[in-house]
């Protein structure tokens, strides 16, 4: 042990800490191992009484999300050997596969909405904090506290004239329709976040860039641009998960060719109300890439919550 | 360098072609550079706003576009505001808000306060538990559903394991005096991490030194947590309250999954009692002026709060 501190918390306080912090994290994480155990349950094991903790895993609940079924008369599956693994699988219950299912297609479009929105945010985000951060802008503050008071609405309440907007201009239930949306929601946030980080490079930098005849725009790009990479970076990724997880105007404005995943997920349902195994699968794809990314990147992000909200 | 030439060649020619070569002036760069972001948030943020507020003064609906929509002034507001429906969303909401804030600041507040003792491995264990916050409120709540089934659920059978009550007995989702617990449970396990974090930094902020001046006043641990801890703090705790508080008066995809604003309507927050109104009802004007209303008060409240924040922060 270092030498003697007042402010260092004694040996048995950071013991009890601990203990009570990994058990409250270790609680709160039950709900999530759950989705993930329910994902590789048979529908019955899913359902049973007292709740299964250790079952034999199975990939029924995969296959049921990814597949769409029908059932079979006896003559027919006698005369029709199962081709496929998941074919075999579905057997089980007199069924066969007749085709995907649309979490696939689902799946994409939060990909192409979710990546193609962040792009644009960060992109046009940072123009604007460089603005913002650099530059007299005529009513900075306002258009800053502007900026950030559209935040403050309800989905819903937005939803009414942007249907009506989206409708008039071909844009409802479409790609582009979707990231333009997520982009502008996202914006406030991103010139926000952006603008933080922006304000901490030493304007050094750039008036040496300057003096050695740089323009103004090769300052931005090739100085300011990769100061402010691990800063665009953490900002992509909250835009990126705001995207992924939005679900009101999502459910209000998509119906088919651009519905992401978080609307569809709950509409997954089997015999008799939802098919729980194949609702966690498509919940455990979809979540899981975020868990993995909050745990490997957590110094950036964890910056980065307490970043946006505390700064000012 | 390349750069030094052109300054060169900038210096050589008269001042109006020199600027060309040096590139933009700084003020059209600015704009350039603000101009898609306010185009983009004034199209798809004030613009829908002013048509929100132009409808409300209509009976437009939706689903009937060739009735002819007529300018009914003020009576979408007064029907709103006489509606005793709406001041019994306005309570659920009421309630939700101040139960979920209540626990979140109370348990986010303790785990920062413990994660700060730093012990070994804090950081990955404080990862593990803003795991929820990141995840999608929609799907997550949807299986919450499962979690509250009764007999079967996960929820219901660690209750049971914990109190000795039948598992089957109740309902979390399904009972008028348990579905505005539901929520608020899922809420604060969602979102408490948010406050713990936004503590933490607050926390972190308190220079070592206070507490070692005080330690020389032999000021005790107890009086030390009261008079600098707490205070100190309190700040940013206001702060979580103000977003936790925005984003709670909004709250619609966690709680549309998980209840649906059942059973009744006892857990029909005004988000979701709005988007019965408008996609449901396609009672676009009344719905118009509702939003209106609902924007009001969140703008109006978190104006009052902000300037008692500030208040605190001066002190």
């Amino acid at each position: 042990m270092s030498g003697f501190s007042v402010t260092e918390p004694s040996r048995g306080q950071k013991w009890i800490a601990g203990i009570l912090v990994v058990t409250y994290a270790l609680v709160t994480l039950l709900p999530l191992l759950w989705i993930i155990a329910t994902g590789f349950k048979s529908p019955s094991d899913a359902i049973a009484y007292p709740p299964k903790a250790v079952f034999e895993p199975t990939l029924e609940g995969y296959v049921n999300l990814f597949t769409t079924r029908t059932r079979q008369t006896p003559d027919y599956l006698a005369e029709n050997p199962p081709e496929t693994w998941y074919d075999e699988i579905v057997r089980k219950y007199d069924m066969v596969v007749v085709g995907p299912s649309r979490y696939g297609e689902r799946f994409l479009n939060s990909i192409i909405i979710g990546f193609g929105s962040t792009f644009l945010s960060v992109f046009l985000g940072t123009l604007a904090a460089y603005a913002f951060s650099r530059y007299k802008v005529p009513l900075k503050d306002d258009l800053l506290f502007f900026i950030l008071s559209t935040r403050m609405m309800p989905p819903i309440a937005v939803a009414i004239p942007i249907f009506l907007m989206f409708r008039s201009l071909g844009l409802s239930d479409t790609h582009a329709g979707m990231i333009l949306l997520y982009t502008a929601v996202n914006l406030s946030l991103a010139v926000w976040l952006l603008k933080g980080f922006i304000d901490e490079i030493p304007r050094e930098y750039e008036e040496a860039a300057l003096i050695d005849g740089y323009t103004r725009f090769q300052a931005f790009y090739k100085v300011v641009l990769p100061q402010a990479a691990t800063g665009i970076a953490s900002t992509a990724i909250f835009c990126l998960i705001f995207a992924w997880n939005e679900y009101a105007f999502a459910v209000l404005l998509t119906s088919g060719t651009a519905q992401t995943a978080p609307p569809f997920i709950p509409t997954i349902i089997g015999v008799g109300g939802q098919d729980w195994p194949a609702v966690a699968a498509g919940a455990t794809l979809f979540l899981l890439p975020v868990m993995v990314f909050t745990i490997l990147l957590r110094k950036h992000l964890l910056r980065g919550i307490t970043f946006g909200a505390v700064r000012k | 360098m390349s750069g030094t030439v052109m300054e060169r060649a900038a210096n050589a020619t008269p001042p109006k072609l020199a600027r060309q070569i040096k590139g933009l002036s700084d003020k059209t760069i600015a704009w350039i550079f603000v101009a898609p972001t306010i185009f983009l948030l004034l199209a798809v943020n004030i613009f829908p706003l002013i048509w929100t507020i132009r409808l409300s003064f209509t009976n437009f609906r939706v689903n009937r576009a060739n009735l002819e929509t007529k300018f009914v002034g003020l009576r979408n507001y007064e029907r709103i505001l006489t509606d005793s429906d709406i001041w019994l969303t306005m309570q659920a909401t009421a309630h939700f808000l101040f139960w979920t804030l209540f626990f979140q600041v109370l348990i986010g507040f303790a785990l920062a306060w413990l994660i700060n003792r730093k012990f070994k491995g804090n950081d990955l264990w404080t990862t593990i538990i803003v795991l929820p916050m990141m995840l999608s409120p929609a799907v997550v709540g949807n299986f919450w559903t499962f979690l509250y089934q009764p007999q079967i659920g996960l929820f219901n059978y660690a209750i049971a394991f914990l109190t000795g009550a039948d598992p089957s007995s109740f309902s979390m989702i399904g009972e008028v005096s348990l579905a505005p617990w539901s929520i608020v449970i899922v809420d604060t396990w969602m979102w408490t991490p948010f406050v713990m974090l936004i503590c933490l930094a607050g926390l972190r902020s308190i220079p070592d030194s206070i507490y070692e001046a005080a330690e020389c006043d032999r000021a005790s641990k107890w009086r030390q947590f009261w008079t600098i801890t707490v205070p100190m703090v309190l700040p940013f705790l206001m702060l979580a309250v103000l977003f936790r508080g925005i984003e709670n008066f909004k709250m619609f995809d966690l709680v549309v999954q998980l209840t649906g604003g059942g059973p009744g309507s006892t857990t029909e927050l005004t988000s979701i009692n709005l988007k019965r109104e408008a996609f449901e009802k396609w009672r676009t004007g009344y719905a118009s002026a509702y939003a209106i209303i609902l924007f009001v008060t969140v703008f109006g409240l978190a104006s009052i709060y902000v300037k008692a924040l500030n208040k605190v922060k001066e002190r």
